[in-house]
This record gives structure tokens, sequence and C-alpha cells, in this order.
């Protein structure tokens, strides 16, 4: 067999893989990879931080539901990208991390730029590799992929000595991957399908309630299905958004601590709760005992250690999201006890209280004469992008403005940092979404604090004419904790004023994209539009209402009924 | 209530360290743990003692699964099973106690595996209770040291 290098073999597995972007940052462990990857026909992203790098990589991962790679050095290289990782394996983003290592008989020595990034990241991926034997890498490097992208998906750091990467390997072609410890469940036991349609043919009150797992296994078809089959109603959590679409009228919007009067309420005086990839986070459900208390609970989840975690399930199903939808949907087609005409109207009365409820508190904000609010800026980005635009988002209250007031109608039009709420996710997501999908608009919605934390990124974007768009919704403040402060701190706003803020405008400039600010509500839309039109990165600097809070908002340890209200 | 986990897993660097790491990472606790090789060397078998209500076993033999090194994951305890430390135990045994150590050693079918003029060193084996008997009682003549292997355990065979 031919021999090529381990640097070629390593290519040669992403093209294997289909992979046509990665981002990364060189140092000395990864030079023969980077030299390597020149002559190929992969695109090898420069970014500034490898922290941006991974979450680049999760940004294409989430747009495009595929594997996201990212290649790093060794030591700081790595250690950069923890916080990355850590963000992706949260939400459950298929990622290969590869980071240079010391050569082989340098490890444990405290070599200079080593660090045990396998042992670090151990908690914080699905599984990683230190590959110490050259015959193992190809093997591995396969492997990996498998894992990244199957089963409940997450990061995967494959950890490469600087010796084993330059030895000489064989090339074998790739066989089907069967892993005899690792056999993820996709199909659903058809007993748990048939109990489960059984009890939602029973139910008054059903509500769906969609997680991230109904976007990671392309399932949005299937639940559209079953929720409009059955006439339910819908809540998605910050990760499902888009797994239904938000204009529908069986959409209630989000649940939990920023969700809908409407979701909340619908939850707790629900007699059935059908859980689909959701995982009954304490965002979600906020104080246990007081969620769906009157529900019987069907979860399905591709995780078993996901089923009866926080709240004790009924009718478990550990499968695909979207094998287990389309089982009961073909259950429903083929079983002579469902009469679609007589379980829709059996709904209506449902559908009317939940109608009633949406009245008494619609999803709003009050208007403030020509101050900008920030949800008016999120509805007019709304409006002028049709809807269409990848949203990724900051975190903090511009995070939850966006999933408010934004209507995602589509899956993976949204990539936000859901599990882990990292400040910094949302410019490098956006450059990586946008190279991923390079046509279509991509926003990164942003907080005057967060932007700070991956700022430098703007280079990237300039870099790889990656014009993305973001919105500051500048407040001046680390709002969401301030929010916090002002509700439950007598406000007391330790920490969260920042007396220094650069000039947005300005600070476009300096990296050669547009700086454009809008300080009344009456230039929100113009200053949207020229950012539309413009064919650079473009930085959108509303300067805002300075104290407007996220409402609804359960406060933390509450009963989700128990709603501060606008 | 009390566990006996046994789970099988690669014999490969870093399994047991995901193991552990997982214990302390969800606030699970080990009360003993012990491992080594099986008969294919390239597959270990770790026996966990935990403790936790229904719901926190569920979630420990789930999330164990859930590692992609672990093979198989089995709670012992679910089933009749035969359980079995080893203690050695350095006793002291002078003139006036050396016969009543020998005494006790005896009726926990113990050997001494190692002699001088002052001490004994006792190997016992049995259950987790009576090796915990065993250093009760030689405890008021004088232990000096004491090591545990931790429990193993097997199911025992169907009768059928
Ligand atoms: C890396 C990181 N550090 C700290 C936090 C805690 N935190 C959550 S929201 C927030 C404020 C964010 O401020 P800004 O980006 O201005 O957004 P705003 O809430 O004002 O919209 C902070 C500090 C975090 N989520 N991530
Ligand atoms: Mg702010």
């Amino acid at each position: 067999m031919e021999k090529i290098s381990g640097s070629q073999a390593i290519i040669r597995c992403l093209q294997e893989e289909g992979i046509k972007t990665i981002f990364g940052f060189p140092g000395g462990a990864v030079i023969d990879l980077f030299d390597a990857l020149m002559d190929s026909d992969i695109t090898n992203v420069l970014v500034r931080h490898e922290q941006g790098a991974v979450h680049a990589a999760d940004g294409l991962a989430r747009v495009t539901g595929e594997v996201g790679v990212a290649l790093l050095t060794s030591g700081p290289g790595a250690t950069n990208g923890v916080t990355a990782i850590a963000t992706a394996y949260m939400d459950s983003i298929p990622l290969v991390i590869l980071t240079g290592q010391v050569p082989t008989p340098l490890i444990g020595n405290d070599a200079f730029q080593e660090v045990d990034i396998v042992g670090i990241t151990r908690p914080c991926t699905k599984h990683n590799y230190l590959v110490k034997d050259a015959k193992d890498l190809v093997s591995t490097l396969r492997e990996a992929f498998h894992i990244a992208r199957t089963g409940r998906p997450g990061p995967v750091l494959v950890d490469l000595p600087k010796d084993v990467v330059a030895k000489m390997v064989d090339f074998p072609e790739k066989k089907p991957i069967r892993m005899q410890n690792y056999q993820p469940t996709y199909e659903p036991h058809p007993g748990q399908i048939e109990k489960a349609c059984k009890k939602i043919l029973k139910a008054k009150n059903p509500v769906l309630y969609v997680g991230g797992g109904v976007i990671l296994s392309n399932a949005n078809e299937e639940l559209t299905e079953l929720a409009r089959k059955l006439n339910m109603p819908v809540t998605m959590t910050l990760m499902g958004l888009g797994g239904f679409p938000g204009s529908d009228p069986l959409s209630m919007g989000m649940l939990g601590m920023h969700g809908s009067y409407t979701a909340n309420m619908a939850v707790a005086n629900s007699d059935l709760l059908i859980a689909v990839g959701a995982r009954f986070d304490d965002r979600v459900t906020g104080r246990l005992d007081a969620f769906a208390p009157h529900a019987t609970i069907i979860h399905i989840d591709i995780d078993p250690t996901s089923i009866s975690k926080n709240v004790k399930v009924d009718i478990p199903i550990v499968a695909d999201c979207k094998h287990a939808l389309t089982a009961m949907n073909a259950w429903f087609n083929n079983s002579s006890d469902f009469n679609r005409e007589q379980v829709a109207a059996s709904h209506e009365p449902w559908l009317a209280t939940i109608g009633e409820w949406t009245k008494k508190h619609p999803m709003g904000y009050l208007d403030e004469g020509d101050i900008i609010k920030p949800q008016y800026v999120i509805q007019k980005l709304d409006e002028l992008t049709h809807g269409d635009a990848i949203i990724t988002t900051e975190v903090g209250q511009n995070q939850m403005w966006a999933a408010q007031f934004y209507k995602f109608n589509k899956p993976r039009q949204w990539a936000t940092s859901g599990g882990l709420g990292t400040m910094g996710y949302g410019l490098p997501a956006a450059i990586g979404a946008k190279m991923a999908f390079p046509e279509k608009t991509v926003i990164d919605v942003a907080g005057d604090g967060s932007i700070q934390m991956n700022i430098q990124e703007l280079a990237t974007a300039k870099q790889y004419k990656c014009p993305v768009k973001i919105a500051i919704l500048n407040n001046n403040y680390l709002g969401m904790v301030r929010q916090w402060q002002e509700l439950f701190y007598n406000k007391r706003y330790a920490g969260t004023v920042m007396e220094v803020t650069p000039d947005f405008v300005m600070l476009a400039q300096a990296y050669g994209a547009v700086g454009l600010r809008a300080t009344k509500k009456s230039e929100v839309e113009a200053v949207i539009k020229e950012a539309l039109a413009t064919d650079n990165t473009v930085i959108m600097d509303f300067v805002i209402a300075r104290e407007e809070c996220v409402f609804p908002m359960v406060p933390a340890g509450k009963a989700t009924t128990e709603m501060l209200l606008v | 209530m009390k566990h006996t986990i046994s789970v099988l897993l690669q014999n490969k660097p870093g399994v047991l360290s995901r193991v552990t790491g997982l214990f302390s990472g969800r606030g699970f606790n080990i009360e003993s743990l012990s491992v080594a090789e099986t008969l294919e060397p390239s597959i270990s078998c770790l026996t966990l003692v935990t403790r936790g209500d229904e719901a926190i076993i569920e979630q420990i033999t789930k999330q164990l699964h859930k590692l992609i090194d672990v093979i198989k994951v089995t709670d012992i305890s679910d089933s009749e099973y035969v359980e079995r430390e080893m203690v050695l135990i350095r006793v002291k045994a002078e003139a006036q106690t050396r016969a009543e150590v020998l005494r006790v050693i005896d009726i926990f079918r113990g050997k001494v595996v190692d002699v001088s003029p002052k001490s004994y060193a006792v190997e016992v084996t049995g259950s987790a209770s009576k090796v915990q008997a065993i250093i009760d009682i030689l405890k008021p003549i004088g232990i000096q040291e004491i090591v545990r292997t931790g429990t193993i355990a097997m199911a025992r065979a169907s009768k059928k």
C-alpha cells in the first residue's frame, strides 16, 4: 500500500467526510498540518483567537447539520478552545477538534506548550483521543467523525502529537464503522410508540414541548405533521426554535424563564406533555414540583440519560426524534381509533383557552416615543429580512429578545449558546454560518458586553470577505445581570456598569468594516436597510432604552406560573 | 440503598479517569472501586459500590453506559450475587495478645501472612460486612495498618 504522511492522511480523512472549510490557528505543533492544508482544496480559515475557531466551526455545524472542524495548536491554543468546546458539548453540536500535541517522547515532561488537553476536555467532549501511534491515526479520525455526528451529537477532540503526524502511514479504504461499545438507539420500541399514541388520543389538554433534538435530527417536518394532524399546541425551548414554524397558529413560542405567558400557562395546565428532544433544563422547568403538575409525560430522546434525569417520565421512548415521530405519524395514519376531525375538534376548547391566555398577556413591550426599544429592533430585523436570515446571538438580554421577537419558521436559521450561555459566541458563529451559506443574510444579535469578548473576529470576517451583520443592542450595561440586580438585589449594580465602552462605529471602521448608529426609533429602519444593502461586515450600534428588562420572567427557583410580566 | 455495579470497559489509558470523573463531576459517590483485566486482556472489569435512591442509581448506570469506552454495565445487586472483599490487617500481637489474635483469625477463617515479634499481618476474605466485623473486633487489640481491596462481585448463575 502506498504510504502518505500523517498530515496528508488527516486531510484525506477530512475530505472523505466532505469537509470544505475548517477554522484554525497555527503554532509549532501543527505547522505540518497547516503546511499540508495549503495544498489542499480545504479552506483553512485563520481566526484571531482559538475560541473563535471552535465557535465558528460550531456555527457552521448548527446551520448545516454537518460536522464542524477546528484545528488548534498545543498548549494555550488548545486551552483557548475549551470554552467553545464546552459550549458545543452543552448544546450537542457535532464537532471534531484537532489539537496539536508535543512529540510523544516529550509527553508528560512539562514540555514547551504541553497540556493534557485530553484530560482537560474529558468532561466537556462526547469523547476524545490522544493518538500515540501513527498506525491508529486514520481509524481514530474516522471514529471521531462517526461519534461526533451519530447518536446524540457532540464535540470529539483528537490530540495529535507532532511526531505522529509526521510519520508515514497507510490509508486503508473506509469501511462502515461498527463499534461494539457504541450503538445509539435510533429506532423506537413499537410498544412504546403505541402506548404513547393511545395516551395522546385520550388527552384533552396536550402540549408538544420541542427541544434542540428536533433540530439535530432534522425532524421538523415530522413534528409539524404530528402537531397539525392532532391539532396540538407546540412550545419550543431556546434550542428548539425553528423546530416548528413560529408563525403557525399552533405555536405558543418559547417556554421557560423568558418564555411566553401562554406557553408556561399551557404547560402548567396540560394533562399530557410530549417532550421531543428536550431535556427538562432548569431554565425550562423552574421549580420542579410545580412543572406540568397534572401532566402525564411522554419523552422522546436518543440519550437515555436525559430521560427521567430531572423529571420522572411516564412513557419513555429512546430513539432518534425523526424516527420516533415518523413511527407515531404512521401509527395514527393506520389506526382505526384515530379520527382526525374528531380529535382536532376535541382540542378546540383547549386551543380556545390558550388563545385567551395570549389575549390576556401577549408577547409585547411598552413603546416609549422615539426611544429605541430592543424588541422593536428585533421585530424590524425580522420584517426586513422576511424572517429568513440566519440569526446568531451573544448572551444576555439581547439573546432573549432575539429568541422572543424573531419569528423562526425554519430549523437551522438560529444559532445561540443555550446550555452554557457563552458570551462571545455570536460573532464567530455568524462567521461560521456565513462561510457555509455565503448567499444568506447572517446577523449576530449582540450585547455591548458580549461583543467585546470575541470582537477580534471582525478581522477574520474582513479577511474572508464574510459580510456578517452585527446588531448591537447597546444598553451600556451587562444588561441581563443588571436586570437580576434591579429585580432581586435592590438595584445595586455591582460590576454591571461598563464605564468605558468603545465607540463601535469607529471600532468597525478600524477593522475596515462599516459602522452605523441609531439613537432614535425613527432611525432604526434606515440603519438596518443600509446594513443589509452593504456588501461588507457591518456593525449596527443601536443605543437602546438602557434599563429595559426581559419579560416575562420566571425568577430562578419559582414555579413557571409565577411570571413577572411587562 | 447500597448498589454494587459491575462495568466492563476498554482496557486503555484514561478510561478509569472517565469513570471517576463522571462520579465526581455529577456528585455521585463511590464507596469502593476495584478494577482489573478480564480473561480478554483488552477488556477490564470494574466493580464499584455506590449508594443512592432508585433515580440516582438509574442515572449512574445510564451515565456509565454513555461513556464510549464502556461496554457493559450491570447493577449486580438487582439479582442474586456473591461479593467478596479482601483485607490485609497488621495487628499488634505481643505475648499477652498473640493467642487471642490467632483465635479471632481462626474464627474468621483468616490467614497469617507475615509475622514479626510484635505483630501479625492477617489476610481475611469475605463480604464487606465480614471484613468490617473482623476490623471491629481487632481494633481494641491494636490495628497498626489496614489495606482493603474494595468489593468485587459476580452474579450467581441461574439455578435452572
Ligand atoms: C463568558 C461569560 N461570562 C459571564 C457571563 C454572565 N452573563 C450572562 S449575561 C451577561 C451580560 C451580558 O451583557 P451584554 O452582552 O451587554 O448583553 P445584555 O444583557 O446587556 O443584552 C453576563 C455577564 C456569561 N454568560 N458568559
Ligand atoms: Mg448590554
